[in-house]
């Protein structure tokens, strides 16, 4: 009959010890406060690094689909000579961007190239932004290139010059079809924010490392962090989901 | 319906693929005049599409000169998109833009290009609809419609844009047999009413009865021409008798 006594003590200790870590990390202090102001920066970073690296990414897939499209056909002259130009960089872009890792490019942001800035957030959306552009160039471009050539020659034949038909024409198709991709690129971004402490900003991982230095117990705030990323990712999985069927059951 | 005065004139047309290999069109001479339906026929991969796609630089001629409505669109100066919207042009597949409604299918070039008010754009759109009987669709998208029905949207669609010639590439070879007639009864009324239309088809029927001029192409070489019922009824060319003797058993 001692053993069940042992056990019920023990799991009271337990729980005791586990409300105890839970005060001392969250409660004690504000400590939670970390956790909120990391998250609010984690997602301040992420929404607007998207909107950088979406820019950016659709002008170079366009850059890189009209290379594709039209070097072969057209003329010798300066529009020809630009467009290689413009090609070359972009790729330039694209293999740096991808050839190397993320922390290494926002710690040469942060520490050489802005290096008199002290507005870490900012060169933390560039970073994440420039990072991200080149991922999504490459989702875009396939985007394009995977409308129907009869639609780039139907607005062609109504007399829309190029860009003309790109904007009204197959952008907007090829931004419907790359959209849940896109909202893809969000959740890994928002994943690899994680890595802005690197550059003293305090983000959410950071925030739970900070409060682990400051109680020297590991457990409570890195699995808080843990679930928080967790249930974003979650809840914006779900979201893409939902946003997927919806495009899918339009127009089809 | 003005008499005989010559909208297309075509010289020396030539269009290679592959640096030569492939000569698809190998020197063609012809004419297209104001209110003609020239109906162009010939086995596969004898040049047809080619041809028509070089008229309005779909395709850029490897030679020879196009001349429409006295300007030569081959030059490099010339801005094509002006006169690409004088000639209008209709797919084998159609090709609506599926992201926009008929009616914004229709009244999107008027309106940016011809610079329209939308009223004014949508008021054409609507009366065309009305004339191929699908105005009750104006609000569907391209994928809720039959083929039959795209391909009226299709030949509505260019003639939103006023033109002075229309193009038309095997505009029923996609469809299921029994839409091919309502497609083919609105070009034919749009030639009634003295469109000039340039038509690639396998339909004979249609060329022998709309048709003001056949054309005979083989090999990238335009082999024969004349009225349906001299193409018709004693071809000339050993090609053209072989190539009858195949479409009409
Ligand atoms: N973009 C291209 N690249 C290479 N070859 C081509 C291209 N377009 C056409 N060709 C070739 O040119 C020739 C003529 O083709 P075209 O499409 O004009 O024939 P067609 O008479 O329209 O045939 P069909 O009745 O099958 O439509 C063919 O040998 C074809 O393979
Ligand atoms: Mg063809």
């Amino acid at each position: 009959m001692g053993w069940f006594t042992q056990l019920q003590a023990n799991l009271a200790g337990w729980f005791a010890d586990l409300k105890a870590e839970f005060v001392l990390n969250f409660i004690e202090e504000d400590r939670w406060r970390f956790l909120v102001t990391g998250l609010g920066n984690t997602l301040r970073i992420t929404f607007f690094a998207v909107l950088l690296g979406i820019a950016l990414g659709v002008v170079v897939a366009i850059v890189r689909a009209s290379y594709d499209k039209t070097i072969q056909e057209m003329r010798p002259g300066p529009g020809r000579f630009l467009l290689k130009l413009g090609n070359f960089v972009c790729k330039i872009y694209l293999t740096v961007i991808r050839g190397t890792p993320v922390v290494v490019q926002l710690m040469i942001m942060y520490y050489i190239i802005f290096a008199t800035s002290r507005n870490s957030l900012m060169v933390a959306v560039l970073a994440f932004g420039i990072n991200s552009g080149a991922y999504v160039a490459e989702i875009f471009r396939s985007g394009i290139m995977s409308i129907d050539p009869g639609q780039f020659e139907a607005g062609r034949s109504l007399g829309f010059n190029y860009v003309q038909t790109m904007r009204y024409i197959i952008i907007p198709q090829a931004f419907k079809n790359v959209l849940p991709a896109l909202a893809n690129e969000f959740i890994v971004l928002l994943k690899e924010t994680s890595v802005a402490g690197y550059v003293t900003i305090r983000d959410l991982t950071m925030g739970g490392d900070i409060i682990r230095s400051g109680t020297y117990s590991a457990f409570m705030p890195l699995i808080a962090v843990a679930l928080i990323y967790l249930t974003l990712v979650i809840f914006f999985t779900w979201l893409v989901g939902k946003l997927e069927r919806r495009l899918r059951s339009s127009e089809r | 319906m003005s008499g005989n005065d010559v909208l297309i004139r075509v010289e020396g047309l030539q269009k290679w693929f592959k640096g030569g290999e492939i000569k698809a069109l190998d020197g063609i001479d012809c004419e297209i005049r104001r209110g003609e339906v020239v109906v162009v026929i010939g086995p596969s991969g004898s040049g047809k599409s080619t041809f028509l796609r070089c008229l309005n630089l779909l395709e850029h001629p490897t030679g020879g000169t196009i001349t429409f409505d006295g300007v030569d669109i081959t030059d490099p100066r010339v801005d094509i998109n002006r006169h690409r919207q004088k000639m209008g042009m209709v797919f084998q597949h159609f090709n609506l833009f599926p992201h926009m409604t008929i009616l914004e299918n229709m009244t999107l070039a008027p309106m940016k290009l011809l610079k329209k008010s939308r009223e004014e754009a949508e008021q054409k759109a609507m009366a065309l609809l009305e004339r191929v009987g699908l105005a009750d669709r104006s609000g569907a998208y391209p994928s809720q419609l039959s083929g039959g029905q795209k391909q009226r949207i299709a030949i509505v669609r260019a003639l939103c844009m006023d033109p002075e010639v229309m193009l038309f590439d095997e505009p029923t070879s996609a469809l299921d047999p029994e839409m091919v007639g309502e497609v083919l009864e609105v070009m034919k009324e749009l030639a009634r009413e003295g469109m000039t239309m340039a038509v690639v088809t396998h339909e004979m029927g249609f060329a022998r009865e709309v048709g003001t001029r056949v054309l005979f192409m083989d090999e990238g070489k335009l082999l024969e021409q004349g009225t349906p019922a001299a193409l018709f009824g004693s071809p000339q060319n050993p090609r053209l008798k072989d190539f009858l003797g195949k479409v009409l058993q």
